[in-house]
């Protein structure tokens, strides 16, 4: 995977990954076209497109546009279910989570992608294992915060 | 999940960011964000040393502004510091910081890597896997030199955590990708590729992406993994639903790591092995069979995974190539697959089919599926699938169906059309035809050419009766948030010119009809921004009240100061038109456009258009018009008299009014201008020619229809000479020629620029010359200006170009052995003295090539100095006559990712930055 993007219906960005090298200015007018190419979208349409050499995956959910760059010879299908699983991560960990949770959380945001993918590639598929390591995170921070 | 204290830890994080989601404009946001910069700053270089905590929150507002989209120009070092806190939340933040706002400082790059060296030898795994994961989101070259040899060994350790190990993993595949070079797995290779065998799911998975990505560049070192990886796919495909736990999803078991096996297997040919051979086929059947099993479950998750693994096992049995069955039944499965309800596996089986199409064994199969596929181009609404079934139908053409295939692209290129010639063929009632057409846009704006808009503006402004009601309905699509930018451009037309005829009714005021357009501006492209400046202009004429507000538009910078010469040149030219020119003038300049001639071939249209090569005067463009007027000859001119409508469509891009003339439109004000002084003149400069020139002394620096300018130089320590040849290209006689060379701002006191003056007549097809002398004064950043200024027919033409005078025409090169460059590069260490910038390339990678540019540039390209042959590495001397500058360059090549990265040492800060400016758009 190359990038993944989160931004809202209005064209927000609030999550943005980046698995390549790009200058901020290149990172910026991507993320503007692709919004842009996306949100001009009917529901029904499919949820792979081609855009310059690279394929989009993007799925909707509620308020929320998740979107993924993958190379020619990914797989389409399991990088939906790849989105999918990162919401289901997001959902557990916040409780029914929504769009003001990664506003106001984006660190934790950005810390349950890492567990789950690294460097553009699942680092780990498995819902409890990758919960487990944020929880003893946030035991440690506690800890930290007791002793104070 | 306990309710953890999930960010509350930080509340002034959090009130800041309501402050921030509750300013109601762009502006007090950024006011809001510069008084929490200008706070945060004043805490780090206060007295009082932060603790911990603060130092962590500030951080972290800091990287929200960011991800804002603003710029962040400190708190790198406060950052840094936190990462060696013993608090892991404050590391955490520190890392996180870090990993998004990566920067090229070399110091702090030696500090963050100490702190990640100390993590990484730390032996607790949550600060180490913290390390881990800051590496392979960086991943930057100094990065992959300190630690691409230590990580392999945390990768195979036998006391290392599966947590770290899987972050190792992935850690290690992230500078491989990015310097191939320093990742050697040399002896680590078998136990790398024996963690396929590992038995925590997590650890596989995340191994063997490092392990494709490795047997893609060496299969012959990593050639063991094939029969690990069959036997590892044949026990997951083997395995009940429920027997892998959390690692089955939605009752399918490991779907991700079943594709990376399947992803794995296509870096191999088949395997040799009889017995891994037929356990693999055997796995293959299976996934099929299952495709035709009931699903254990409704939900979409359980059949996209179920059918991500099945296409990742049809991608294998294609490249294998080698299966007739296999292939004929994979066929046959895509073949259910493209009647299915899921436009998404729809999709893919048109594009799995079209490889499939290729193969020996199956082109017969996938052939049988024709008509579906004919009909999925003729009923799919989605454009981006109809593509894929015309690829599909491309793919399986041959002798025996090319007729039908061919038949039925062509009726497919051409239904948009048709639909458009056929609204007008039957057109009784036009506002039905206006109907029609804007439908056709809105449903299927991508397909419908220019041809198609140009001709509803055509047929509207012929028809008095229907432009009313044109413009009510244009302005009632353009009410949709999203329309096409076609839309866009026959609303900017229409509503300049007949927005008058709606503007009574107080919700289609001129305000609101402006602002209406004016929202849609900065989504469109700049043919379409141009075109609706245009209309601005004419709404100026047709409603003086909205001056002020258009004028206000037109003075913003982003209009007056827009890097593109056209938009720019428009709005400098509209502004100064409406507040020069008399209501009177403004009225006849922007008359409403008279009717298009109904019979006007496009043979006609080019013969006129040649008539006057470039610009055409105001009182040719007015002519134009009135004659525009008379060959239409009033009279029966309903488009249902039109001979041939197809001819008609095509015929009319040349007669296009607005859009078709920005040329016209500039030379029309130019009289306005040379009243309006200097600034006028540098409203649009030339520089396309500049770059090109920044390796080369000779060439072509500008030509056009009239004028060609040749340029060859010459230069010795801090002087150089410049020959400029103007040649005329036209048959007739330039009068009033001069040119004017000019140092704007600073540069007057940096460069000396000498010229004599030319002739002031140059006669056709003749050529004169200028020769300029240059003296370097000191060093510089910006280029003196040539101004030509010209008549032509009775025309003023009037035109401005970037001299490329450049600092590095002034370099000596320098020679000198790999220990004086490094010595040298390490006294250059100050951070200002670099400049670096990480840029893709845009032309060829090839050594001779970047050679010749590198040589081209000045200075001495140096052999054997950069350690690794790849780089190069260049020095020089700049002469200015107050100074010399001394120049350090290295130029790292990722053929792989098609990048460079370029990194200047310069004793003077300001020639590393321009330097590396320049040179970045050369490569």
């Amino acid at each position: 995977m190359q990038f993944m993007l989160l931004f809202s219906r209005q064209g927000k960005l609030r999550l943005q990954k980046w698995y390549v090298p790009l200058s901020d200015k290149e990172r910026k007018k991507i993320s503007r076209d692709l919004v842009q190419t996306i949100l001009a979208r009917k529901p029904k349409m499919c949820s792979f497109l081609e855009w310059r050499d690279l394929k989009i995956v993007y799925k909707r959910y509620a308020s929320l546009y998740f979107c993924c760059a993958v190379e020619d010879q990914d797989n389409e299908l399991i990088t939906l279910e790849i989105i999918h699983r990162y919401v289901e991560l997001l959902d557990k960990y916040f409780g029914s989570v929504c769009e003001l949770d990664i506003i106001f959380n984006f660190e934790k945001a950005y810390f349950i992608l890492d567990e789950f993918l690294l460097g553009g590639e699942a680092q780990e598929t498995s819902k409890k294992n990758v919960l487990k390591a944020i929880e003893q995170a946030d035991l440690l921070q506690e800890e930290a915060e007791g002793r104070v | 999940m306990p309710a953890v204290s999930k960010g509350d830890g930080m509340r002034g994080l959090a009130v800041f960011i309501s402050d921030i989601r509750n300013c109601k404009s762009k502006e007090a946001e950024i006011k809001r964000i510069n008084k929490e910069l200008a706070n945060i700053r004043s805490k780090f270089k206060g007295d009082k040393a932060l603790d911990g905590y603060s130092k962590k929150k500030y951080v972290c507002k800091l990287l929200f502004i960011f991800l804002l989209g603003h710029d962040i120009d400190f708190g790198h070092m406060e950052a840094v510091n936190l990462l060696s806190s013993n608090k892991y939340t404050e590391k955490q933040i520190g890392y996180l910081f870090i990993s998004v706002l990566v920067n090229s400082n070399s110091e702090l790059i030696r500090l963050i890597n100490n702190a990640i060296k100390n993590d990484l030898s730390s032996r607790n795994p949550t600060f180490m896997c913290l390390a881990l994961h800051c590496i392979a989101n960086v991943g930057s070259r100094e990065m992959a030199e300190a630690f691409a040899s230590e990580i392999p060994r945390i990768l195979v350790a036998g006391d290392t955590m599966d947590s770290v190990k899987q972050s190792a993993a992935l850690c290690l595949l992230r500078l491989y990708k990015t310097s191939p070079d320093l990742v050697l797995m040399g002896e680590w290779t078998s136990r790398v590729v024996h963690l396929l065998n590992d038995q925590h799911m997590g650890v596989v998975t995340a191994a063997i992406s490092l392990i494709t990505c490795l047997s893609q560049k060496n299969p012959d070192e990593f050639k063991t993994c094939v029969s690990l990886a069959v036997s590892r796919l044949s026990r997951i495909v083997s395995s009940a639903s429920t027997d892998l736990q959390d690692y089955t999803y939605y009752f399918v078991p490991a779907p991700w790591l079943s594709c990376k096996l399947l992803r794995l297997l296509q870096c191999y040919p088949p395997p040799e092995d009889g017995a891994v051979k037929g356990r693999l086929v055997e796995c293959l059947e299976t996934i099929l069979n299952k495709a035709q099993e009931p699903p254990k479950s409704k939900k979409v998750q359980h059949s996209n995974a179920k059918n991500a693994i099945l296409f990742e096992a049809i991608a294998l049995i294609i490249h294998y190539d080698s299966e007739p069955n296999l292939l004929v039944r994979a066929c046959n499965q895509l073949g259910q697959f493209l009647q299915h309800r899921e436009t998404n596996l729809r999709y893919l089986a048109l594009e799995s089919m079209c490889t499939l199409a290729s193969s020996e064994f199956s082109h017969e199969a996938v052939k049988t599926h024709i008509e579906t596929v004919i009909n999925a181009l003729k009923t799919e609404r989605d454009v981006s699938v109809r593509q894929r079934a015309a690829d599909l139908l491309y793919a399986m053409c041959d002798r025996s169906n090319a007729k039908q295939i061919v038949a039925e692209m062509l009726s497919y290129l051409e239904t948009v059309l048709k639909v458009a010639i056929l609204a007008e063929k039957y057109a009784v009632d036009y506002s039905w035809y206006v109907d029609t057409i804007l439908n056709l846009i809105r449903i299927a704006g991508d397909y419908v050419s220019e041809e198609v808009w140009y001709r509803v503006i055509q047929i509207v402004i012929n028809r008095d009766d229907v432009q009313g009601y044109a413009a009510k309905t244009v302005f009632e699509a353009l009410q949709a948030p999203a329309c096409h930018e076609n839309m866009v451009k026959v609303g900017g037309y229409i509503l300049g010119e007949f927005g008058n005829l709606i503007a009574g009714d107080p919700r289609s005021s001129p305000l609101v009809q402006f602002n209406l357009l004016h929202s849609k501006f900065h989504l469109c492209s700049v043919p379409t921004r141009a075109l609706l400046l245009s209309a601005y202009i004419k709404f100026i004429n047709l409603f003086p009240e909205t001056k002020a507000t258009i004028q206000e538009v037109l003075r913003c910078d982003s209009q007056i100061r827009n890097s593109d010469v056209e938009l720019q040149q428009r709005a400098v030219e509209y502004l100064k038109l409406s507040s020069i020119a008399s209501t009177d003038v403004l009225a006849t300049v922007l008359e409403e456009m008279p009717p298009f001639p109904e019979r006007e071939s496009s043979i006609l249209a080019k013969l006129k258009k040649k008539k006057g090569p470039g610009a055409v005067s105001v009182t040719e463009m007015e002519d134009g018009k009135r004659e525009g007027g008379e060959l239409n000859g009033g009279g029966d001119r309903g488009p249902d008299s039109t001979p041939s409508p197809s001819a008609d469509l095509l015929g009319i891009r040349s007669a296009a009014p607005v859009s078709a003339a920005p040329t016209s439109a500039g030379s029309l004000l130019v009289d306005v201008f040379s009243e309006a002084g200097p600034a006028a003149s540098s409203a649009a400069v030339n520089d396309e020619g500049f770059l090109r020139f920044v390796c080369k002394n000779n060439g072509v620096l500008f030509e056009n229809q009239l004028l060609q300018i040749g340029i060859k130089s010459e230069y010795r320590q801090n002087l150089g000479r410049m020959y400029l040849f103007y040649g005329n290209k036209t048959s007739v006689q330039f009068a009033s020629f001069t040119t004017t060379v000019s140092c704007p701002g600073e540069l007057c006191s940096q460069l000396n620029v000498q010229s004599k003056p030319v002739e002031p007549l140059v006669e056709g097809g003749a050529q004169i010359q200028q020769v300029l002398n240059i003296e370097c004064l000191t060093d510089f950043s910006e280029a003196p200006l040539l101004n030509i200024k010209f008549r032509y027919g009775g025309a003023l033409q009037n035109l401005t170009l970037k001299l490329p005078v450049t600092i590095n025409k002034f370099f000596q090169p320098t020679e000198m052995a790999s220990q004086d460059f490094f010595q040298r590069w390490k006294q250059l260490s100050q951070p200002q003295q670099e400049a670096q910038k990480i840029f893709k390339a845009n032309n060829s990678m090839d050594t001779e090539v970047l050679k010749a540019k590198l040589l081209g540039l000045g200075m001495a390209l140096l052999d054997n100095v950069d350690p690794n042959p790849e780089n190069y590495v260049c020095a020089g001397v700049i002469q200015t006559k107050g100074q010399q500058v001394g120049c350090l360059l290295r130029l790292e090549p990722n053929a792989q990712a098609q990048m460079y990265r370029l990194t200047l040492r310069c004793s003077k800060d300001s020639v590393s930055r321009r330097l590396c400016e320049l040179l970045a758009e050369q490569f």
